[in-house]
């Protein structure tokens, strides 16, 4: 005899007898990629969470992470930091301006899908080739540097170099402006012509729709995505090391030093320095979260 | 309402399409450049080194084995996460977008501590394989959201009932009802993998593997005419691998092109 709870039941089929032959199959279905996730992905990053406290010996010390506030990993972390706050910064602005023109409806509709397809290749192209684009355009035999030559400006004469800081930061705005223009095209995708005409139907000028209505709903999504920006050049190790062939203070480069060349290094200070950069991601990302769940509240319904 | 994009619209946009083109004109310009003159002197010299062949192979066999791998892990999981198990999204989503965060230096770091020479043969240690588990990870961005998306397009539900009304068994369904269906957000994920691993340099570097973006910061090195060839073919594949995405976009359940990228 049914009883109530088996009739209910038979609405949500992975409760029926057959059913339940389906969910253990289900688990099978997801269990490869728990599995993976664990062990490739989940166990490293504890590992290294208690290789940063230990000594090759095995015993406790709190060395490793303590001396992550002294030279050099000190510089590593402020210039890695620095670079990417301000890559992050001017690509992000350069992209909302970018994604802004080409997305709004004056702009021919062939440069909107230009322009995101060509983002979409740029954002992906980076590593080793970005670094050799950059040779054979901003080097010291460049394509614009001799340009800029012939007509009397001498860049590595004023004291420009591509492999320098600020080199780095013209090579990493690459792929942070296509990066910025995919990651804010929804946003500005979601500004409706309405706001605008009932901004100016009310009286608004440009400036104060931008200052009251269109600023105020893009703001959580511009900063979103600038943090998203912070992330990958933060985490950028292929571009500096081919450009820089390694000399330049960046945290991953001193990660890659400590790992793979230098036999008389400690890998555990290695370990240790990664989990300082996984730290300063999951601040990123606490602030990322935060403003994510502003920006969602406008775009209900978008 | 003003219709026509002003200056600083047409400002930006220049600004940008030059910062973008600029670099690979001259890339081009400085693969082509001879002693005197121009000419593919560099592009033969590349096509002429087996090293060019090898790793090109190398990082081509290792991005189909983790495009097989990330695929047969993910189209189960998505597939039952939309079908039956919506309380574990987030957790699915959470797991899948991490790698986007976690630096791939970290990652293969990581990876290096557990999988070492005091448990591990050498023939694991010494084969370039030895990438792909972190390679799949690196994946699992790109993999889930492409099919994600596939499976939200699709109405699961309705699918998976018909075709076990018809008498048809779980692998017939997987494979002959819902996989035609998602094709397009499958491919486009194994495309976005396809350039990620092709690209793929900090992790195989740390591990000291031949792959072909090690070999092209190799040749770099000291060859810098055949290095701009290099960047021209390398930009080549990624453009080939977006341009795959985008005509697969062209069809329900559409893939579009996502953030990423090896750096």
């Amino acid at each position: 005899m049914a009883t109530r709870a088996e009739t209910l039941g038979a609405v949500r089929p992975e409760q029926t007898g057959s059913g339940r032959r389906r969910l253990s199959l289900g688990w099978l279905g997801v269990a490869p990629f728990f599995l993976w996730a664990g062990l490739f992905l989940i166990a490293p990053a504890i590992a290294l969470f208690f290789g940063a406290f230990q000594t090759e010996e095995g015993e406790f010390t709190g060395r490793f992470v303590s001396q992550l506030l002294d030279e050099p990993y000190r510089t590593g972390y402020i210039q890695s930091v620095k670079i990417s706050i301000i890559t992050a910064a001017l690509g992000g602005l350069i992209g909302v301006f970018t994604a802004y023109a080409a997305l709004s409806p004056a702009a021919p509709r062939r440069i909107r899908s230009a322009l995101t397809t060509f983002s979409g290749v740029a954002a992906n192209f980076g590593g080793v080739p970005l670094a050799f684009a950059f040779i054979s355009t901003l080097g010291t035999v460049g394509l614009v540097t001799r340009w800029l030559d012939s007509i009397g400006l001498h860049l590595y004469d004023r004291g420009f170099t591509l492999f320098s800081f600020t080199g780095l930061c013209i090579v990493y705005l690459y792929f942070q402006i296509p990066l910025m223009v995919l990651v804010i095209a929804p946003a500005i995708d979601g500004l409706r012509a309405e706001w605008r005409e009932a901004a100016s139907n009310l009286g608004a000028s440009s400036f104060e729709y931008w200052r009251r209505v269109g600023g105020p709903i893009l703001l959580p999504s511009i900063l979103g995505g600038m943090i998203l920006l912070f992330g990958g050049s933060f985490a950028a190790y292929a571009t500096a090391y081919a450009l820089t062939s390694g000399h330049i203070t960046f945290v991953p480069l001193q990660i890659g030093e400590l790992i793979g060349g230098n036999v008389f290094s400690d890998p555990h200070q290695g370990y240790a320095l990664a989990v300082g950069m996984i730290a300063v991601i999951a601040v990123a990302m606490t602030i990322y979260f935060l403003l994510d769940r502003r920006a969602s509240r406008w775009r209900k319904g978008a | 309402m003003t219709r026509r994009l002003g200056l600083s619209g047409w400002f930006w946009l220049g600004l940008t399409t030059l910062y973008f083109l600029v670099p690979l004109a001259a890339t081009a310009e400085f693969s082509l450049k001879e002693v005197d003159g121009y000419g593919f002197s560099s592009y033969r010299f590349i096509l002429d080194d087996p090293q060019f062949r090898d790793t090109l192979w190398q990082s081509f066999q290792l991005s189909l084995l983790t495009v097989a791998i990330s695929l047969a892990i993910f189209v189960p999981a998505v597939y039952w996460v939309n079908l039956r198990y919506p309380g574990i999204r987030r957790v699915v989503e959470f797991l899948s977008v991490l790698p986007f965060v976690v630096p791939p230096i970290v990652l293969i770091v990581g990876i290096l501590y557990i999988y070492k020479a005091s448990w591990l043969p050498e023939w694991v240690l010494g084969n370039p394989r030895y990438l792909v588990p972190g390679y799949v990870v690196l994946s699992f961005p790109f993999m889930y959201r492409s099919l994600d998306a596939a499976f939200r397009s699709i109405d699961v539900h309705t699918l998976t009932e018909a075709a076990q009304s018809l008498g048809a068994g779980w692998t017939t369904t997987l494979g002959r009802v819902i996989l035609p269906n998602i094709r397009a957000g499958a491919l486009s994920g194994a495309f976005l993998t396809l350039a990620l691993v092709m690209g793929e340099f900090t992790m195989a570097n740390i591990a000291l593997f031949n792959t072909f973006p090690v070999y092209i910061n190799y040749v770099g090195q000291t060859q810098s005419n055949p290095a701009a060839a290099l960047t021209i073919i390398s930009f080549g594949i990624t453009w080939f691998a977006m341009i795959g995405i985008l005509l697969l976009g062209r069809r329900p359940g559409r893939g579009a092109i996502q953030v990423g990228g090896a750096r």
